[in-house]
């Protein structure tokens, strides 16, 4: 399996010197947060096939989302994997499955925090960990030197996003946004205050990534609610509003989904991980890795584009990938691609700084399974994409999930967090070479 | 059938409430409870998960998973995985109303996931045979968000499906040979 893996890995096709080529919509979109729209699969329904008739009851046209899915798929045995909601035992967890360049090391940092997502580390190193489909946020704080978990808080509506920002605790649920200050001194008591609720209810994809940026506004997306439909004007979209709610603007258009953004160190711009449509084939369409050069402006493509290189069969007719802001890399078909951060730290190799570590989540809408790692995309001085590498495989095993990695974060001394959502972990991965040489001997 | 399963008694004691309205040979008799002969064990835990934890709110059952473990959520899981799969009801059902519902879900791709028997995968539920007026308020109520989904899966292949086309799934379904 991990032959294969690789192989798949260096298949990656990259899309470089495409900037300077970017397009937008000939739609205005207004800045602003627009009026709710109806469902967007407001699809008229045909005569259900309720009515007896002589011979076979009229087959209904199939919905959107349905006509995606191929009648072949029944054989491929295809279906959502989801997280269990217990977490792995510690003695169980899948380590020594797991493969890293030379010199670098994994260990388990926490367990037992059933769907371990987003991670965020405060001043005073308190690790947060949020969850996708429960309802809990969860605090890594040390107890005597050594990790204590503990659960902040329960009751929210698929809590995935989290920032930390001068000692506040930014959580993006479902459909609001809210804030815990001075929250390190809060792990008991924490109480949310809500600072933002102008946002649609949809579940699908309705699971938010959040991050401050370096204007100190919060970005998060949108996500469209749907495998592939025609969004409402609320959603497919990177938005921003201040610190306190105020001033929502879109950063980006046409996007299906993000579960993974951050800001080059250098440059200031914002960069994101785009998952694309199911049920289109086996090996298309490829995941996304994105710049926003365009702030207002950028449209990645959703639903016209899938993959920055095809027109959708079903929106794409009268459009061309050529209007939209095309990828800086494609990822791998299906592979979701999640978290991504810029390393900033001074533990790894310097050939590691302000590159970007990007976890992929792994696939289910193909019949031999690929992500399930964690890659590291270099960059040229331009920011375009220079080469992308494997540097954590071994989360796929026999066309299964061992673990799922999900999202990263650097403590202060530059070493890498890892979630797993799937076992419920975050592990921690330095880099030292004397410690390769001591256990060789 | 119960004796035939290696359960311990405080695991039979723990069973015994649940048997008592889901039907002691895996059937339940009783209007708007499930029955849970054969079903997936993945997705047992995870509704006993979700009852304990109060992110379903369905009484009684918050109530009645108040104080399990995760591993009486895994046993108990385990144990009714074993029971019988429910039978179809007597009556066979209108064949050209089957026809059409069978046309219907095979449309909407009912029979990917939950696999062209019903009987599910992982964490996906065993819906064959079950009880039809369940299986109607269940689909309802994901359609409208009265019940959250795991995950999302079940709240977006419902949103194009009218109410009248989730009655014919759900007759189609509960009569499912």
């Amino acid at each position: 399996m991990s032959h294969t893996l690789h192989t798949r890995l260096l298949g990656i096709v990259l899309l470089a010197a495409v900037a300077g080529g970017f397009a937008t919509i000939a739609t205005p979109v207004e800045a602003q947060q627009p009026p709710t729209n109806p469902s967007p699969s407001a699809t008229p329904l045909t005569a259900p096939a309720s009515t007896p008739a002589t011979g076979a009851a009229p087959v209904p046209a199939a919905p959107p989302w349905a006509q995606a899915r191929p009648d072949e798929a029944v054989s491929a045995n295809l279906a959502p994997v989801v997280p269990p909601p217990i977490a792995t035992a510690p003695d169980k967890l899948p380590l020594s499955k797991l493969k890293l360049p030379k010199n670098f090391h994994i260990e388990v940092f926490a367990s037992g925090m059933p769907q371990a997502r987003s991670l965020r580390v405060g001043d005073k190193g308190t690790v947060f960990v949020s969850t996708r489909l429960l309802d809990r946020i969860y605090a890594v704080a040390s107890s005597n030197g050594r990790p204590e978990v503990k659960t902040i808080l329960t009751g929210l509506h698929w809590p995935n996003g989290i920032a930390v920002h001068n000692g506040t605790l930014y959580i993006a649920e479902l459909n609001k946004i809210s804030k815990i200050d001075n929250v390190e001194s809060h792990l008991d008591d924490a109480k949310a205050t809500v600072i933002y609720s102008d946002l649609p209810n949809y579940e699908p994809h309705g699971w938010k990534f959040l991050v401050v940026g370096p204007d100190n506004r919060l970005y998060f997306n949108v996500g469209a609610p749907c495998n592939i439909c025609m969004p409402p004007a609320t959603n497919a979209q990177i938005r921003s509003i201040n610190l306190d709610g105020s001033d929502a603007q879109i950063v980006a258009h046409g996007i299906r989904q993000v579960v993974g953004m951050d800001f080059h160190p250098a440059s200031k711009v914002l960069y994101f991980t785009e998952n694309q449509r199911d049920w289109l084939s086996e090996d298309q369409p490829q995941d996304k890795l994105n710049r926003v050069l365009n702030p207002g402006k950028d449209n990645f493509g959703f639903p016209y584009c899938d993959g920055g290189d095809i027109e959708d069969p079903i929106y794409g007719w009268g459009h061309s990938c050529s209007e939209f802001t095309k990828p800086i890399a494609q990822l791998g078909p299906h592979t979701a691609p999640l978290g991504m951060r810029f390393y900033t730290g001074q533990m790894f190799p310097a050939s590691y700084r302000n590159a970007i570590f990007i976890a992929r989540h792994g696939s289910w809408n193909k019949s031999h399974k690929i992500g399930g790692d964690v890659v590291v995309a270099h960059l040229k001085p331009d920011g375009t994409v220079k080469s992308i590498e494997p540097f954590i495989t071994g989360f796929i095993e026999d066309n299964n999930y061992v673990g799922r990695p999900v999202d990263m974060e650097w403590l202060k001394d530059g070493s890498m967090l890892l979630s797993d959502d799937y076992n419920g972990a975050v592990y921690r991965i330095t880099y030292g070479p004397q410690q390769q040489v001591s256990r060789g001997q | 059938m119960l004796h035939s399963l290696a359960v311990d008694a405080a695991l039979s004691q723990k069973l015994a409430p649940c048997l008592a309205c889901h039907g002691a040979e895996g059937q339940s008799q009783t209007e708007n409870v499930p029955s849970l002969g054969a079903q997936q064990p993945q997705y047992t835990v995870i509704q006993l998960f979700l009852f304990r934890e109060k992110m379903n709110i369905a009484d009684p059952m918050n109530d009645m998973a108040k104080g399990l473990s995760d591993d009486d959520l895994q046993a108990i899981a385990a144990a009714l995985a074993v029971l019988p799969a429910p039978q179809p009801p007597a009556d066979p059902g209108d064949s050209a109303r089957l026809d059409g519902a069978r046309a219907l879900a095979e449309q909407n791709h009912c029979n990917v996931c939950h696999r062209p028997d019903f009987s599910g995968q992982n964490n996906i539920p065993r819906v064959a045979d079950q009880r039809e007026e369940y299986l109607l308020k269940t689909l309802r109520d994901y359609k409208t968000g009265a019940r959250h989904g795991y995950d999302a899966t079940m709240a977006e292949v419902l949103q194009p499906l009218s109410d009248v086309q989730l009655v014919e799934l759900s007759y189609y379904l509960a009569h499912h040979r």
